[in-house]
């Protein structure tokens, strides 16, 4: 078996999720080379290299992979999967948006969001807003795969793999990159923080975030929200955690003002310890929560601030 | 410009549901279903552009078992002007739909094709791209804001980091984010009028695609259960809770 994983990252350097695809790729078991598809990547692949257990990587360094348009990126690695068992990304809004196509152009089906690994060809994921765990297994003769970062450790990076350059060049020419607007910010990334703090419509506006923003300086976390808050233009859309938005698993996740809709649940229910505070105690979020604390968020919060 | 809008019948995004006791698959009997909530805003997007007068028609697709036809009458209710149901009681994979809508397309020559981001019961997330790749048109997905041209359309899109913007030449598809706009309820008059508008009912052998699922369901269970927690009484029991129990702070 050998499996080709695609890297996640942004040009400049690898993501954190490309390290947990690769440990479902060893899961899996067989030989895992890995694509680094954009352009000016050059450091991602060096980067790549280093990740522990693939055995090669394969570097399309051209102007038509920029910001990984998925016309071109199908492209790419529909025709590559030929000498692969196995295709595997990570499900993320880049994975989600050219593993499909990949999987169409190939003739097969796609496997979404994987969380467990039970053999080559045999895969448990979520369904119903993680509310039924299925075990699915494939009759394909490649698996396209998407992997749910959240179920699988990340691989270390000290090893060293060759690095092989393609000249393959595909644009389809039918999509092109206009802008973005990336959010900025010096915490940690949801999908990789340690600790989250989400607040929800309970928060009331944007400027009452400031105080979750404050707590989350002192435990280093980062700072999440429901799709309500989201919705109601407190906060932007990178920041909604649940079924359609990031799915995280931190050691702690703390919800502010948050219901605790089944979507939003869907999101951050595999954290290892939940707390939620909420004026509510009926608000389904106590739940799953190890420890609730039934109070008025604007009572609290600062006084939590101050005692870290 | 002819709109192609697909729709699934789901269970009802209130619905929690249950695995069956031999775990076998979900249990849904008795459950409510409703419209793909992503598949609403593919409508309303659709019925949008009409309203602007970008469209001149706007055509909805569902495939599934009979009852499907209920959730086209809801988009007619809503706008659309027509409808057609592929008609199977099997299971259909994202592949298999996909394949059918391309044969869809390729008799309907639409401009644009809207779809929901995902299903709220397969959560698959992947029909959009997959028509895109049978088609070889250029693809916008979680798209939170389109602008049609003459010959292209611009999408932004919702990605992990924020928001991206890209032009894609017409025809393309576009599947649709919870942000790309409120649906309306359909009122009374319009519920009435969707009766009397044409549903044409195909089968998937009419357009000699074969819908074979490649996966199989072995199991499913219900997720591990937490266990329930306790409620603190202030914020001091609750940071010495996560420092001296959980030891997560
Ligand atoms: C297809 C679909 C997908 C969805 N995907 C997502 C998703 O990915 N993520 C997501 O989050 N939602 C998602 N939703 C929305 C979800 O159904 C809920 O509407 C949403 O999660 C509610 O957000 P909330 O808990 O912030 O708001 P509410 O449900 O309004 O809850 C607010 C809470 O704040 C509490 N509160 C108010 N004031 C205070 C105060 N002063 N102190 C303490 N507590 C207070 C209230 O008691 C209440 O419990 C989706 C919905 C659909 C249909
Ligand atoms: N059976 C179906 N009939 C019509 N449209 C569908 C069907 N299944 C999926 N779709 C469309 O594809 C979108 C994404 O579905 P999925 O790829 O299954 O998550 C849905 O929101 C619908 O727009």
């Amino acid at each position: 078996m050998s499996i080709l994983v695609i890297a996640e990252h942004e040009n400049g350097s690898l993501k954190g999720a490309t390290l947990n695809t690769v440990a479902a790729a060893q899961q899996i078991g067989g030989d895992i080379d890995l694509l680094v598809a954009g352009s000016g990547c050059g450091a991602v692949a060096e980067e790549a290299a280093k990740v522990n257990g693939v055995a090669k990587v394969l570097l399309a360094d051209a102007d038509c992979y920029n910001h990984q348009l998925a016309e071109n990126m199908a492209q790419l690695v529909a025709e590559l999967a030929s000498g692969y068992s196995h295709i595997l990304a990570a499900a993320t809004t880049t994975g989600k948006n050219f593993m499909p196509r990949v999987a169409a152009v190939l003739d097969v089906a796609q496997i979404s969001d994987i969380v467990a690994v039970e053999s080559a060809d045999t895969f448990k994921r979520p369904i119903y807003a993680g509310n039924a765990i299925a075990t699915v297994q494939s009759s394909d003769s490649v698996k396209v795969v998407t992997v749910r970062s959240t179920g699988f450790e990340p691989v270390d990076t000290d090893g060293s793999a060759s690095v092989e350059t393609l000249s393959a060049v595909h644009d389809a020419g039918v999509s092109s990159f206009v802008k973005e607007e990336l959010a900025k910010s010096d915490r940690p990334e949801l999908t990789s923080a340690g600790v989250i703090i989400s607040g929800g419509r309970g928060m009331g506006n944007g400027e009452n975030f400031a105080m979750l923003e404050r707590v989350a300086d002192k435990l280093g976390a980062a700072v999440g929200a429901s799709r309500a808050a989201v919705d109601a233009g407190f906060v932007p859309n990178d920041m909604q955690v649940g079924q359609t938005g990031k799915i995280v698993a931190p050691d702690l996740y703390i919800a502010v003002g948050i219901s605790g809709a089944i979507q939003h649940l869907a999101g951050m229910k595999d954290s290892k310890f939940i707390v939620a505070i909420n004026k509510d105690e009926e608000a389904p979020i106590f739940q799953v929560a190890d420890y609730g604390l039934v109070a008025d968020l604007f009572d609290v919060i600062p006084e939590l601030e101050q005692k870290l | 410009m002819k709109v192609l809008v697909a729709v699934k019948r789901v269970v009802d995004y209130n619905v929690k549901i249950r695995v069956k006791s031999d775990e076998s698959d979900v249990d849904l009997a008795n459950v409510k279903m409703a419209m793909n909530p992503f598949c609403e805003i593919a409508v309303e997007e659709a019925v949008r552009l009409k309203e602007k007068g970008v469209a001149d028609e706007v055509v909805v697709v569902s495939m599934g078992p009979k009852a499907c036809q209920e959730q086209i009458r809801t988009a007619m209710a809503l706008g659309a002007d027509r409808g057609i149901q592929v008609e199977t009681d099997e299971t259909l994979e994202s592949l298999a739909v996909a394949k059918l809508l391309a044969k869809v397309v390729e008799a309907e020559q639409p401009g644009l094709v809207i779809l929901g981001k995902q299903s709220i019961d397969s959560d698959n997330n992947q029909t959009g791209q997959m028509l895109a790749a049978l088609t070889g048109m250029a693809q916008g997905t979680f798209a939170s804001e389109i602008n049609i041209a003459e010959e292209t359309v611009d999408v932004t899109r919702e990605v992990d980091g924020g928001l991206e913007t890209l032009t894609l030449k017409l025809p393309a598809i576009v599947t649709t984010d919870l942000r790309l706009n409120e649906p309306r309820y359909a009122s009374l008059p319009n519920i009435m009028k969707a009766k009397r508008k044409p549903l044409d009912v195909k089968t998937p052998a009419d357009f000699g695609v074969d819908i074979t699922p490649r996966l199989k369901t072995l199991k499913v269970e219900a997720p591990a259960a937490r266990e329930a927690g306790i409620l603190v009484n202030s914020v001091d029991e609750l940071v010495e809770k996560l420092k001296n129990e959980a030891k997560v702070i």
